[in-house]
């Protein structure tokens, strides 16, 4: 069935992650299977080779994750899936794309944790661990999604985020999001963004040499004459390690966090359900926003003014929407399936009260629960 | 019109498959919402198994049933499980192959038996087809999902060289409703 917009489907959100991430142009997907994010691989494998990619399945996600690094360093767009136990061991090469610039996809479809928890029940449990898994001062781009259409155009993003900011970017879904099917619009067409290539000669181009933008730019692999070094040590413009150039490593720490600052708002998607006169927020993100939107329906026909602010976008923390958001309203809660880790950041920049709501058992929160808790506050 | 479906019983009967089917159907076919999730324990075979089926002609959020409008049992653990839960005029239909003892279901005249299994035995000498054999069933019973429809989605998504098989338990388990 076609529409205007594209083909109507009726599609899982891990399958709409795997045929959103071919439509953006990835071409490599290396891997763990893992519940709940299995499918993706699944698709993948069959997918990929179809479309002039490549799928590997690996040995582990440590593995995993340096074959999607040396993929893109390669020129290629790529990517990985799993959920927490495989994003732990992701953590230490995930702080090598972080700190030699490399742009690739790492999904993580949240399952109940810490350690294999509750491997096919949902969870939010990772928000912190995608912004922090890996060591040291690193920036951390993370999308989450609410819907199959969400997981669709959020992973479009991600990827082209992460080309443009020569940046990892996450994906940060949940078993609910990951393997529920609804309808979806399959667009015919997507925006693609590519990575910058250098113009300069080969005797000029410095590698991590960067404008304004404080993005450097890659050079054509095999071409004569470009050097290239990947050093995970604090490197200087050639790559090379600089440890104990402390005025060169501050400088470069610092660029590779401003470069995702002055992109802040272009990275930044949310949406806002009711708030206008409203006088409770509830601020919420991926599974749980379904459950807030059911909620602040039911609450506005009882007469309370309620409304939903959801967060598209979880790091780099939108810090000014919700300072924007909650400046006129009396209470603001915050519904998660964790036992409160996004509340912290609200908490920092909230301009009213901020309660929250968590629920960590591997089901989710229903709009009942929401209500509850808002006449509760209210 | 909001209806929720759960279709409940063993891994491997085949009820994640039928709820996709549903869904897809009642999307694609009947422009309609539609919303399909799952719940699975932790092992492939013979562990608890659910499908969750919405359909609806407004927006559908929260895609969570706990008092669903149709219950399909294909085991006794999951009759037991969620015939409680049932709303009070809620449809229940079950594989008498499995279920034997329909005590916890309040509203006994609302209780539909047919030997599912056995039905696509029958029919189509496969008794892994019993999924779409009570896709049939549900699609007499309730009407929420059209035959034709299910007969497209079936076509679209059955291996190749299965299709005919699969109409045959779909039609059996319709008829069977139907009679």
């Amino acid at each position: 069935m076609k529409s205007k917009a594209g083909t109507v489907r009726f599609m899982q959100g891990n399958e709409a992650v795997a045929e959103a991430a071919i439509a953006a142009g990835v071409k490599i997907f290396a891997g763990y299977p893992i519940t709940p994010a299995s499918e993706i691989s699944e698709i993948m494998s069959i997918r990929l080779p179809q479309e002039d990619g490549i799928y590997i399945q690996m040995e582990d996600e440590l593995a995993s994750m340096g074959a999607i690094i040396g993929a893109s360093m390669g020129g290629k767009k790529s990517m990985t899936a799993t959920s927490g136990p495989g994003f732990s061991l992701m953590q230490e090469n995930l702080g090598f794309a972080a700190m030699v610039e490399i742009p690739c996809l790492i999904v993580d479809v949240m399952r109940v944790g810490p350690a294999s928890g509750m491997p096919t029940h949902p969870s939010q449990g990772d928000v912190m661990q995608s912004r922090w898994g890996t060591h040291g001062d690193h920036p951390m781009v993370v999308l989450s999604p609410a819907t199959v259409t969400e997981a669709y155009n959020l992973t479009v993003e991600a990827i082209n985020i992460s080309e443009k900011l020569r940046t990892p970017v996450i994906l940060l879904s949940d078993a609910i999001v990951g393997h529920l099917k609804e309808k979806i619009e399959v667009p015919e067409k997507v925006k693609l963004i590519n990575r910058k290539m250098t113009r300069q000669p080969a005797e000029k181009y410095l590698p991590f040499a960067t404008g304004e933008d404080c993005i450097p730019e890659f050079a054509e692999r095999g071409q004569d004459g470009y050097r290239y070094h990947m050093c995970s040590n604090v490197h200087n413009e050639l790559g090379f390690p600089n440890d104990s150039g402390h005025d060169a490593a501050e400088r470069m720490l610092k660029r590779i966090h401003r470069k995702i600052e002055i992109h802040q708002d272009e990275i930044t998607f949310y949406n806002t359900f009711d708030v206008e006169d409203a006088e409770i927020l509830i601020i919420a993100y991926g599974c749980v926003t379904r459950s807030a939107k059911d909620a602040v329906k039911t609450l506005r026909q009882e007469g309370i003014k309620a409304g939903l602010l959801q967060l598209q976008t979880i790091w780099p923390f939108p810090d000014k929407i919700v300072r924007r958001f909650t400046a006129n309203v009396k209470t603001v809660v915050v519904p998660e399936m964790n036992l409160g880790q996004l509340i912290s950041e609200v908490r920092l920049n909230s301009c009213a009260e901020v309660v929250g709501l968590n629920r960590a058992d591997g089901l989710v929160i229903s709009p009942q629960a929401i209500i509850d808790k808002v006449k509760e506050v209210k | 019109m909001r209806k929720e479906l759960v279709l409940s019983g063993y891994g491997g009967q085949g009820l994640l498959m039928a709820g996709g089917l549903l869904g897809e159907a009642a999307t694609i076919y009947e422009g309609v919402n539609a919303t399909n999730n799952q719940t699975y324990g932790v092992t492939a075979r013979g562990g608890e198994s659910r499908s969750e089926v919405i359909i609806s002609d407004e927006d559908i959020n929260y895609a969570e049933i706990e008092h669903p409008d149709v219950l399909l049992a294909m085991s006794q653990s999951a009759l037991n499980k969620f015939g409680p839960s049932i709303k009070d005029n809620a449809l229940v239909i079950i594989d008498t192959m499995f279920v034997n003892d329909v005590s916890c279901v309040k509203n006994s005249a609302n209780i539909y038996r047919f030997p599912i299994t056995q039905i696509a035995n029958e029919q189509a000498k496969k008794t892994i087809l019993a999924n779409v054999v009570a896709l049939g069933i549900i699609s007499a019973l309730t009407g929420l999902v059209s035959k034709e429809s299910l007969e497209k989605v079936i076509l679209k998504r059955a291996p190749a060289g299965t299709e005919e098989l699969n109409l045959k338990a779909l039609n059996g388990g319709y008829l069977a409703a139907k009679l």
